[in-house]
This record gives C-alpha cells, structure tokens and sequence, in this order.
C-alpha cells in the first residue's frame, strides 16, 4: 500500500512538474505547480514527516502559489516576447545547467566516499518516543524555545512599524489631491469671464 | 529551570517591550503630536530598564544563576555593563531627537518606539548565550536601525543611507547565518557552553570555517575593516540624532556580543579567532585613520573615527584574556561617552536659520566666537586622539596594557603608532577652530538638554574623569570576570 501510494505520488509530481515547465499559458503552470506541490505533500506523510507536510500546503500552496498566480495575472507580462530571448540564453542556460550536474555527482560522489565529520547534536531538539512530530516541534517552539519564539514576533512587529513609518502618507497628501466633488460643483461662471478687448489694447488680466 | 525564574533575569527587557507595546499605541492613536509625551516616556522606560540592569553591575552577578531560557539569555554582570551604556546613550538619544526633528517638522511618534525596540535588540545581543539569541537580538536592532536611518523619508540622503545599510546588513546577515548554520553542524549545538565543549580539543575545518564567517558577520556590524566601507556612507546620510545612535549604543552592543562569543564559545581556541581580529583591529586602526584626513564632512569624519576606535578595543578583545576584556569595556565606556559628546556638538552647529552645518571648514574660528562649544570640542577631540591630560588616553593604556600583557607587544607597537595618524585629523579640527580666520557660520542657539549633554560628556573627558578609574575599573573588572570562560 506504501509502495502503491510512493509510486502514485512521485509519478504525479514529476508529471506535474513537467507540465509546470510546457504549459503555454502562465497560469496553468501555476496550477500545475500547486499539484505538484500537494504530491509533495503526500510524499512527506509517507516518509512520517506530517508537520513539513502540512508546511508545505500552507505556505507554499496557501501563500506561495497563490502570491505567484497574483503575480502572473495581475502584471501583464509578455510571456512570448520573454520566450523569445531563449535562443540567445540557452547556452547561458546549458553551462549552469552543467555545472549543477558536476555539483550534484561531485556531491555524491563525496557522500560515498565517507561521510562528513559532522557534530554530535546534544539532544535538545530530539523527538520524543511515540510523539508526532507536531507535538515535539510545538512542545520545543513554545517550550524551551518560548523566548526565541516571542522575540520574534517583536521582529516582525517592528518590521510591520518600519514598512508603515517608511511608506504610509496619511491623509493629507503634501501634492495636493484630486477632489471630484469639488470638480463636478465648479460652475463656468466661477472659472471663466467675458472680457471684450478693444484692437490693438491687449488684455489685462 | 522554571519560566518565573527566567523571566525574572528578563525584567529590564520585559520593562522594554512592554513599555514598546504601550508606546507604539499612544503613537497610533495619538498621531504625530504625542511625539513628545512618546519620547519622554520612551526615555522613562529605559530608565526604569537601567535601573533594573545595575544590581547585576554591582554585584557581579555570575554563573549558573544567570541563566535564563536553558542558556539562551544571560543576565550577568558583562551583559549588565553593556545594557547600562546601551541603555544611557539611548535616552541620550531621545533627549537629542525631538529639537532636531521637530524644527524641520518631521517628528514621529513612532521614533521612540524604534528606539526601545531597538534597546531591546541590543539588550538581547549582550545577553546572548546561544547563536540563536544572538541572532535574533541582532536582527530585532537592525531593523530598527535601517527605519531609523531612513526616516526622513522625503530627504534623499536619509533614504539613500537607510537602503544602503539595510542592503549591506541584510548581506552581513546572511553571511552571519551561514556561519552559523556551519558551526551548528559541525558543533552539533547553538549553544555557546556547549560549543566551548564541542571545539575544546581543536576546530575542526568545518568549524573553523564556520567560526571565520561569524566574525565576518560580526565584524560588519561593529564596522571593523575590512567590512568597514557602509559606515561614512550611512553615518553622513542618517539624521544627525539618528547617527549619535548609530556610533554609540548599537556598537556597544555589537562588540560585547562579539567577546561573547570569541570568549565564551570559542574561548579555548583563542589562536584561531585571535589572527582574524589582529588583522581586523590593526586595518581598522589604519583605515580610520588615513580615511578621516580628506574629509570636510564632520559626520563622515566621525564614522572613520569611530572605525579608528573599534580597532583600539579589538586590541583588547585579541588580547584574550580576562584583563583584555575588562580593559575592553573600560575603552567602551569612555569611547560611547566622547562620541554622544561630539555628536551632540555637531547638533548644536547650526547657522543663523537654524539648518545644520556639517563642514568642517565652517568651523574656522569657532574660539572666538563660540567660545564654549570650541572648547568642548577641543576636550572631546583631544580626549579621541589619546592626549595625555584628558580621559581618553585612559581607555587607550589600559587597551595596551592588556595587549602587552597577552605578550602582544608587536601589536600594542603597531596599534601605538598608527595612532599617532590617527591623532593628525583630530588635531587638524582643533587647528581649524582656534588657528584659522572665523567664518561665522555656526550661530547656534541655547538648547537646555543638549547643552547640558555636552556638559557632562566634557566633564567626563576632561582630567576630572581620572576621579571615576577605581570604580570603572572595579565594575569592568567584575564584568569580565563574569564571562564563562573556560580556560
């Protein structure tokens, strides 16, 4: 059943993901990417990770997709005029591609060859025997990790005070606004007079 | 470890924050006119935070008592000197600010509020005892910074100043973390006792590594050469008051926060950290020195000065020692009082329509016709040369001291000497207002608060400060001693 649901899982994703990079229109591959994503998902209670699964759906479904269809309906960007550049970029394109994949068997290649000597962790952030994930990362976030936790949310606090001291106007607006109210009341009357110049006198204002 | 114990250790934070909450409510509600009331009570709460940080002072609170959060905050004695000086020259700040903005009618009332969170940030850098906690302090400041930079919004130079720190800042945190992220890997724990155990036979390359990008991260925050190149740039374009912030309180907390972890976690591997801040201390004590030479402007001039300073109390800092840190934050105290000094004389140079004068050429002749400030100047920038007579020279031989001490002569002859370049600026300044013909830019006017800043700042400075070396010493001594260190 795990195998089936694995193989089920995987095949949709890379299939998804695919159709993410040929759909023609912008956002489908949105779409395809949020399938993509929940296959994710799926794949991630498989492996017993539920907390990043449902991570996954929130933020990157719930706040990452959706940010990225805004994106692509509400800026008219010219897709075919983008496309057009793709001759010219390929090489551009194949060298990094390239290089990636020397980084990926290099990598691999290393992993092989003996793993890392890397730190023994000292325990703190282990999971309990027969805790969920989610029960230990909350029991850790809002536990032994509360003052961190609660700081952060001051960061945030004061980013949202910066973003409003920096770029919030208020009402009056020092350039003058435009009042359609006042507009529409004016009468011709108030805004033009009659004068009859005699020849050659000019005008005077 | 119960939550009551640990938010006990956390009063003059707790004070802080709260107080911020309250403060950011009466400047939503109360617009832009309760400024004053939000800076007078911004001044109050930090106040109170002082007053709650000096029992550890004075006690020299130590050891496993004053950890808070599993060893994520420290509320010892280090940490507590550091949160006084912190604490005094951000309600400095909020004394300086209100005339300065108010008189081009760009006051906010959120300019507080800004300034207690970032208290709060620094307050929580000096406590850290976890790169977690170090990090998250150090962000909490900086983004409080990068608004406060830039919060003449509609000036450009303001602006221009606030997107260039937070661009470098946003790239030194990044650097930062990635150092952390190696040491975690390779030390298994953020925490800093637990790191001391984890390199206590040796750095490993990954951690070496790791190590190496936190003081890069680190060493663009204090501004330290080679990271250096953002601080003229950001102090000329920030707010006058904004900039005195800048120089004093968020320095502080950075280079106590760098000891921390240099002494604490990585205590035992003194020869690996203590080359990269040689290199750091001597380029610094050069570059601010040879940089400062050709500038006009008293701003830019100061931010190579404060460069040049951040290189002397990196001697004390490569020194490694008990003493080297004690010598530190004596260095510390006297450096954060000559700098809010000189910045609060660069407040009160304004011509007769009240705009502030920045060059240093509209200085010529301040002597004869502003006697007083000339002559306070002349203390503070003869105190920042190291002149015998006045109190700076004080904060430069115990640096030394502790250098020659750690068997660093080379060092301490090097750093000796380069101050003598350094000296030639400061000297050219008293040169341009005693020597040169008066230009009669600066007319000034009487403002009680800062006049009385300037006041105390040159008391400080002048031979009557000799009078404080006993209990600095005493209170630095305890600081220090209070430091985990291994060894």
């Amino acid at each position: 059943m795990t195998v089936f649901a694995f193989y089920l899982f995987a095949a949709l994703m890379i299939a998804s993901g695919a159709f993410t990079i040929f759909a023609r229109n912008p956002v489908h591959s949105v779409l395809w990417l949020i399938l993509a994503f929940f296959n994710a998902a799926g794949l991630m209670i498989i492996v017993g990770a539920e907390f990043l699964a449902m991570l996954l759906v929130v933020v990157y479904v719930g706040a990452v997709a959706v940010l990225f269809l805004f994106v692509v309906m509400m800026l008219n960007i010219d897709f075919a005029e983008m496309r057009a550049g793709f001759m010219k970029n390929a090489p551009l394109g194949v060298a990094i591609a390239v290089i990636l994949l020397a980084e990926l068997v290099l990598g691999i290649g290393a992993y092989r060859a003996g793993a890392l000597e890397l730190g023994t962790p000292d325990g703190t952030a282990a999971t309990l025997v027969g805790e969920s994930n989610i029960e230990s990362i909350g029991a850790l976030l809002y536990g032994r990790y509360l003052f961190l936790f609660e700081v952060a949310g001051i960061i945030l606090l004061v980013a949202m005070i910066g973003a409003i001291v920096l770029t919030h106007r208020g009402t009056t607006n020092p350039r003058g606004q435009q009042d359609i109210a006042k507009q529409n009341a004016r009468r011709p009357e108030d805004a033009t007079r009659n004068v009859r110049p005699e020849i050659g006198q000019g005008i005077e204002l | 470890m119960d939550y009551a114990t640990s938010l006990g250790l956390l009063a003059p934070e707790l004070v802080l924050a709260l107080s911020g909450l309250v403060l950011l409510l009466v400047a939503a509600w109360g617009g832009d006119e309760s400024a004053r009331v939000n800076s007078i009570a911004g001044a109050i709460a930090l106040g109170g935070a002082f007053a709650l940080s000096l029992s550890a002072v004075v006690d020299g609170a130590s050891g496993l008592d004053t950890f808070a959060f599993f060893g994520q905050f420290r509320a010892d004695a280090f940490a507590g000197l550091a949160k006084l000086m912190i604490f005094a020259s951000s309600i400095a700040v909020l004394m300086i600010a209100p005339r300065y903005f108010e008189r081009i009618g760009a006051m906010r009332a959120e300019f507080p509020v800004l300034v207690v969170f970032a208290a709060l940030g620094m307050a929580i850098m000096v406590s850290a005892g976890d790169l977690l906690s170090l990090y998250i302090g150090l962000e909490l400041n900086s983004l409080a910074a990068y608004v406060l930079a830039s919060i003449l919004r509609d000036e450009e130079r303001s602006a221009e100043a606030g997107l260039k720190y937070f661009v470098l800042g946003a790239l030194a945190s990044g650097i930062l973390l990635f150092g952390i992220s190696l040491t975690y890997g390779f030390a298994g724990t953020t925490n800093y006792t637990g790191i001391a155990v984890a390199v206590a036979d040796g750095l490993s390359t990954g951690q070496l590594f790791g190590l190496t990008f936190v003081l890069a991260g680190l060493a663009f925050k204090i501004s330290a050469a080679p990271f250096h190149m953002w601080t003229p740039d950001v102090y000329e374009g920030a707010p006058t008051p904004v900039t005195a912030f800048f120089a004093s309180a968020p320095k502080v907390a950075a280079i106590a926060l760098l000891a921390r972890v240099s002494l604490e976690a990585f205590g035992t591997q003194a020869d690996a950290w203590r080359q990269i801040v040689i290199f750091a201390a001597l380029l610094s004590i050069v570059i601010g020195a040879l940089g400062a030479i050709g500038q006009d402007n008293v701003k830019r001039l100061l931010a190579y000065s404060s460069i040049n300073n951040v290189g002397f109390i990196l001697i004390g800092l490569a020194a490694g020692t008990v003493g080297g840190a004690s010598a530190m934050m004596v260095y510390l105290v006297i450096y954060v009082v000559m700098t809010l000094g000189s910045f609060v004389a660069v407040l009160l140079m304004r011509d007769a329509e009240g705009r502030p004068v920045e060059g240093v050429s509209d200085l010529a002749g301040l002597s004869t016709t502003r006697p007083v400030l000339a002559w306070c100047l002349l203390a503070l920038m003869f105190s920042l040369a190291g002149i015998p007579p006045l109190f700076g020279f004080w904060g430069k031989f115990v640096v030394f001291q502790a250098a020659v001490q750690a068997d660093l002569i080379a060092l301490a002859a090097i750093g000796i000497a380069a101050s003598v370049i350094g000296a030639f600026y400061y000297i050219k300044i008293v040169k341009v207002m005693f020597f040169d013909d008066p230009v009669d830019t600066v007319k000034g006017e009487s403002d009680v608060p800062h006049w009385v800043l300037l006041g105390l700042c040159a008391l400080f400075v002048s031979p009557l400060g000799y009078l404080l070396i006993a209990p600095l010493d005493n209170v630095a001594d305890l600081a220090a001693a209070s430091l985990a260190v291994i060894p």
